[in-house]
Parts: C-alpha cells; sequence; structure tokens
C-alpha cells in the first residue's frame, strides 16, 4: 500500500508512532564528532522528520541499536545470578538498504551460526520494524551494488520511504502499522526505487580460485605498514558482530558483580590474545587478511551471501586512508593473475 | 633628512642599520592571509623596497629597502590591507591611508587552528582577530598567541599571554570497548591523566590537561568533545634580561574570560608601567609589582566560569646570566 504525507502529516505520523515505538534514525549531532567543530552523524532517537539527516552517510550503523556496544548479559550475588532485565521497547530503525541487508548478516551470526540462538539480540531484535530509506544515488565509497545488497525484499521491511522536497511517499507492508499511515496520508501508487550503479565497483574474486596461498601474498604485506590497528573499521562496520565477555566485581562486594559483553574487533589489539600471553594475530596485515577473507570469503562459504554489504564506512573512517573495496580489487587481480 | 622617529615607529616602520632606509611590517592577525594580499605586499617590495620580503617570527610580513621618503606613499598602498585584514575584522583606524596607528601591541598570531589540524580545539584564527578587535590599535607592549590545543605549537609559552586550547572529554561507558587506545595514547604522549580499572576508564581531573587526544583516539566516540576551554599560560619571553618560560595563570577558563583578562591588562599596565624606559615590557612589571597585585588587578570585575582553576602563586624561575655561561 502506498501513501503521500506532507512534511506536516509525517510528523503526525511520528508522533503518532512515538506512542508505541523508539523510533532511531541517522540524526547530525553539531560539533560533536572527534575533530573539532565537525559534526557527528550518527544513530540516535527523533521524534520530528527535521532531525532526520539524509544528505551523509552516518559514521555508525544502526548496529549498536540492537547489539548494543556494551551490553550486561547477567548480574551475580552470591551463588546467584540473573538475567538483564530486559525492557518491552518497541523500535522503529530508519535505514538504507545496504543497512537493512547488514541486519540480515547480523540475523545469520547471532540466530543461526550455532545450536543455540542468541537471546540477548534476539529479544532486541524481535521488537524492531525497519522503515527502509530510499537510496538511488549512495555515496561516494559505497559499493552496495557489488555486494548484491543494494536492494531489500519487501517482507524485509515495514515500511520504504522516498524523502521528497515536501514530504516523504512511502509504501507500507506492516499491517500493524497499515491504519497509522491511512490515517494521516493519501493513498497513492508507489514502486521502491534502488540504486543500480555505484561509483566505486568490487570484482570479487573468484572462490574456486581463492586458496591459502594468497595468505602468503605481498599484498598483506602493505597493509602491515599501513594499518595501525585502531579498529574503526570494526565499529563503523554493519556486520562486523564480535564481542568479547568480561566480568566485573563490585568493590563494594567482591561477591557481586555483571558480566558484560562488549564490542571486540579484529583489527585491535588483543583480539587473539590468549593464556598466555600468545597472541596468533599480531601483524596488522594478518589482521587485514583475516577480516577480508572473513568479509568476502568464509561468511558466504557458510551461509548464502557474503558478509560485507558494501556501506563503505571502513573506507570513510580510516584514519590512514585504507580502502576496503581497493583492497578487494587489488586480491581479485592477484588471483586473476595467478599468485 | 629629518622626521619625527618615535611617530614614525608607531607607524609600523623600522629605523635601520641604513640611514634613511625604513622597513615596514605588515600585520597578519590570526596569522591567516587572504592569499590576494600577497601580490599587493609584492608589489610594494618591488616598487619601494628591495624586492625581497622577511617573515617574521610573529606571522606578520616586513618590507625592507624602503626608502623614508616614500614612507606616506607606502602609506596609501597598504590601504586595502588595513581595510581587509583589520576594518573588517572590526579594528578602529579611522583613516587606513595613513598606515598603521600603533606598532606596540604586537600581532595577535595563531596556530592554524581547527580549519586545519585534527588537533586543535577551535578555530583560533577566529579568536585571534577577535583579541586582535579589542586590544589594537595600542601603544603598550604586549605579545599574544593562540594555539588550539596544549602543544602549543605557536609558542604561547614565549609570550605575555599564550592561549591554549582545551576540551572537557565527557566518557560514555556504553560506548567504551576496552580497546585502552585512549589510556596507551595518555600516558605515552600526555599527562598519563588515564587509567582502565574494573573494565572501564577513569580520568583524573588533576593530570587532565583537556587536550582531547582522547577524544581523537576512540574509535566509538565514547569520548564525547564537552566544552571548550582553555589554558592560558603568561609571562614568557626571550630577551636579554631573564629569558624564561611563561607558566600557567588559568586553566580550563572560558573563552569569554580569556576575552575579558586581555582586554583588563591595559589597565594594569597603564598604572604601573616605568615610563622612564623608552618601552617596558609587561613581564618586567608583573616581576615589579609581584604576580598577586597582577592577578587581583587583571581579574578585577571578570566573572570567572566556575570550571577556572586560578594559579595561587607563581615562580616564573627563567635564568639569569651569571659568571659563567
Amino acid at each position: 500500500m502506498g501513501f503521500n504525507f506532507s512534511e506536516n502529516g509525517f510528523n503526525q505520523l511520528l508522533e503518532s508512532l512515538n506512542q508505541d515505538y523508539q523510533i532511531y534514525a541517522p540524526v547530525r549531532k553539531k560539533n560533536k564528532d572527534s575533530f573539532s567543530a565537525n559534526d557527528l552523524i550518527t544513530y540516535d532517537l527523533i521524534k520530528s522528520l527535521e532531525e532526520i539527516e539524509l544528505t551523509v552517510k552516518s559514521k555508525y550503523s544502526a548496529k549498536e541499536i540492537v547489539f548494543p556496544i556494551r551490553e550486561t548479559l547477567f548480574h551475580f550475588v552470591e551463588g546467584e545470578q540473573f538475567i538483564a532485565s530486559d525492557t518491552d521497547d518497541k523500535y522503529i530503525i530508519f535505514l538504507r538498504p545496504c543497512d537493512r541487508n547488514a541486519f540480515k548478516r547480523l540475523d545469520k551470526i547471532f540466530l543461526e551460526n550455532g545450536p543455540e540462538e542468541d537471546i540477548y539480540y534476539k529479544r532486541l531484535r524481535e521488537n524492531v520494524k525497519f522503515f527502509v530509506i530510499e537510496c538511488t544515488s549512495g555515496f561516494d565509497s559505497c559499493f552496495c551494488v557489488s555486494m548484491e545488497s543494494n536492494t531489500v525484499e519487501a517482507e524485509d521491511y515495514a515500511a520504504f520511504l522516498r524523502f521528497e522536497e515536501n514530504g516523504v511517499s512511502c509504501e507500507v507492508n506492516d499491517q500493524d502499522l497499515a491504519v497509522e499511515f491511512s490515517s494521516q496520508a493519501e493513498e497513492i501508487k508507489f514502486e521502491p526505487q534502488f540504486i543500480e550503479k555505484n561509483k566505486v565497483e568490487v570484482k570479487l574474486p573468484d572462490r574456486e580460485k581463492l586458496t591459502n596461498e594468497v595468505f602468503e601474498h605481498q599484498l598483506w604485506t602493505e597493509y602491515s605498514q599501513r594499518c595501525i590497528a585502531c579498529g574503526r573499521c570494526n565499529t563503523s562496520c554493519p556486520t562486523c558482530s564480535c564481542f568479547t565477555v568480561k566480568d566485573v566485581l563490585y568493590d563494594e562486594n567482591k561477591k557481586s558483580g555483571e558480566r558484560f559483553r562488549r564490542w571486540a574487533g579484529c583489527h585491535i589489539d588483543g583480539f587473539t590474545e590468549m593464556a598466555g600471553g600468545h597472541n596468533f594475530r599480531e601483524d596488522y596485515g594478518d589482521r587485514m587478511r583475516y577480516k577480508t577473507m572473513h568479509k568476502i570469503y568464509d561468511f558466504g562459504e557458510r551461509f548464502d551471501f557474503d558478509m560485507c554489504v558494501g556501506c563503505g564506512r571502513c573506507d570513510d573512517v580510516c584514519p590512514e586512508y585504507i580502502s576496503f573495496s581497493k583492497c578487494i580489487n587489488k586480491l581479485s587481480t592477484i588471483i586473476e593473475e595467478g599468485v | 633628512m629629518s622626521f619625527n622617529t618615535k611617530k614614525i615607529k608607531k607607524n609600523a616602520f623600522r629605523i635601520t642599520k641604513d640611514r634613511e632606509v625604513t622597513a615596514l611590517r605588515i600585520r597578519v592577525p590570526g596569522g591567516h592571509i587572504n592569499a590576494k594580499y600577497l601580490s599587493l605586499i609584492k608589489e610594494i617590495a618591488d616598487e619601494y623596497g628591495n624586492g625581497t620580503l622577511h617573515i617574521t617570527t610573529r606571522q606578520g610580513f616586513e618590507v625592507p629597502g624602503i626608502s623614508f621618503a616614500d614612507f606616506e606613499e607606502v602609506n596609501k598602498k597598504i590601504a586595502p590591507i588595513l581595510e581587509g585584514m583589520e576594518k573588517e575584522i572590526g579594528v578602529k583606524i579611522a583613516d587606513p591611508r595613513e598606515g598603521y596607528p600603533a606598532a606596540g601591541t604586537r600581532n595577535v598570531s595563531a596556530c592554524i587552528g581547527n580549519r586545519v589540524c585534527r588537533y586543535s580545539n577551535y578555530d583560533t584564527t577566529e579568536m585571534a582577530q577577535q583579541i586582535e578587535k579589542n586590544i589594537f590599535p595600542n601603544d603598550y607592549h604586549v605579545k599574544i598567541a593562540l594555539s588550539g590545543c596544549p602543544n602549543d605549537c605557536i609558542k604561547g609559552h614565549l609570550q605575555d599571554f599564550g592561549i591554549l586550547g582545551m576540551v572537557e572529554p565527557i566518557y560514555h561507558q556504553e560506548r567504551c570497548i576496552g580497546c585502552k587506545a585512549c589510556v596507551d595514547n595518555c600516558h605515552k604522549r600526555v599527562t598519563s591523566a588515564l587509567s582502565f580499572e574494573q573494565e572501564r576508564v577513569l580520568r583524573d581531573e588533576k593530570r587532565c590537561i583537556g587536550c582531547g587526544e582522547c577524544i581523537l583516539q576512540c574509535p566509538t566516540n565514547a569520548w564525547e568533545r564537552g566544552e571548550q576551554f582553555f589554558k592560558v599560560v603568561i609571562m614568557g619571553r626571550t630577551g636579554k634580561k631573564n629569558p624564561r618560560l611563561a607558566k600557567p595563570f588559568l586553566k580550563w577558563a572560558s573563552r569569554d574570560v580569556v576575552i575579558a583578562i586581555v582586554n583588563n591588562v591595559y589597565d594594569y599596565i597603564e598604572r604601573h608601567i616605568d615610563t622612564s624606559l623608552a618601552k617596558e615590557h609587561i613581564g618586567y612589571i608583573v616581576d615589579r609589582t609581584g604576580y598577586p597585585k597582577f592577578k587581583e588587578e587583571i581579574l578585577k570585575g571578570v566573572e570567572l566560569n566556575s570550571e577556572c582553576e586560578i594559579a595561587d602563586k607563581i615562580n616564573w624561575n627563567g635564568y639569569q646570566t651569571g659568571e659563567k655561561i
């Protein structure tokens, strides 16, 4: 079902949705990025259309809403444990097709990657409705088309929105929301549009030809020199899903405390540290290789699609100007020409 | 040739080694210049000077080799510079065709600031220009320089007032991934103000210099860029008598406080300057009145922000030349 809203009408819709949902969208936080006087574009709660930042890509993805950076798993006191409390909150997340597809990757990892579902992810994820932002021109570093994450199936969104000069056109699939939408807008015919060509194109290496020999290639040595292991590529990535688990014992009573998990990243020191201080991936180039293989090979071997969605955030945030899309293309050339 | 040297020196011309030859100093407030003025300066150097330019330590230009006979003409020629680089930023200049109205208060210099530099906590040029507007023209000898961060690339520690940008870093534990990039960096390159305990970062406010490095290091924006503040270091100097580095006077001062104290310094000089000298630099006046008197007078009428810390005592040390080197 398609609808057209005036700006006012859409704001009324948001107001009414806000009664039942926490609404997250990319926003602009004035002067809040790391460098002074730069704005931070990131996900936060919104109440109105005007707060949504649509002109620039967000630095971080919507991942942190469903997979929080730091999340308490359970509390313990003396011999007893209590699962960290759940909320009844329901969420609406505004996001572009690449980021919606990133959640498909997260779903695989947290819900289908082992004998058990991840209850912490699941209980948040179940309460999320996705509002996909139509994205037909993308940004300079995007390569979603190459990663086949430029389109979204109708079943994967509650609503699909086209932001126009004087309002919003959209399609609604979610029956719970259809009433809210129809009461505020006029009905129209709506056909979602998707980007068909990015400025950056990536050629994925032929899986069959990818062998362990490429592990030793000097391609990775270049990154040993260039990468500084800051981990920004991991933290900005909408599909990086590694975490580490820690316990904290409270000062006041050392028999009580909490177990929490927090994001870990394969580029960051300590990721491969084991008992006895052994570290099997010290070299930064090896970390780049590991990440690359996971994003465009290993994950795809296990599931049906590659992990990387081509959002290009890792390129945008790398302080050393390392480009992941360029790395994939270099790898493909090497594979084509024979290692 | 006869002229009043005192008048001409105030006009930013120098009495040089060579009889009847002068050099003109051109101010560049905030150290940033629209490139269009460079062609005008080149023209003056070619037409009236000897075709060379000296880049001054205070980020100005000095045009040598000008004949004293031409100084009025040169003044007319630099009118667009006074219009565009001084009047435009609010400096009161009665007639831009008569050259610089004063030379005592030196060009307010600044590092490149946050228009370019990643470390800078504010726009140094913009604030330098505001200070220039407030204190220039003035005959008293005061040197001020602004740095974007405590790296102090402009060498504010060698000025009467070194104004260094600070930022309050606000930690959000819920965004912290415990990578310790901030802690390691603070330990290696800054003041070891950060530590990692109980899986969270602690900041020792006494040690923290507000440089903002932790904010820059963080891969998740767990360190939020909070309010902007300033550290003010005072009375550093080179010179023949007792050279020394400036010492901290204010920490976590607001911009308004910094602007206000700089404005107040002229009344203090007026009251205490030794007029028997051709010019007395403010640092020597403070040596004579003592820091407590300086502090009392410079803070008169200034409403300090609640975060602002003030030095109780300052001992500049520096060195005196004795019998041995």
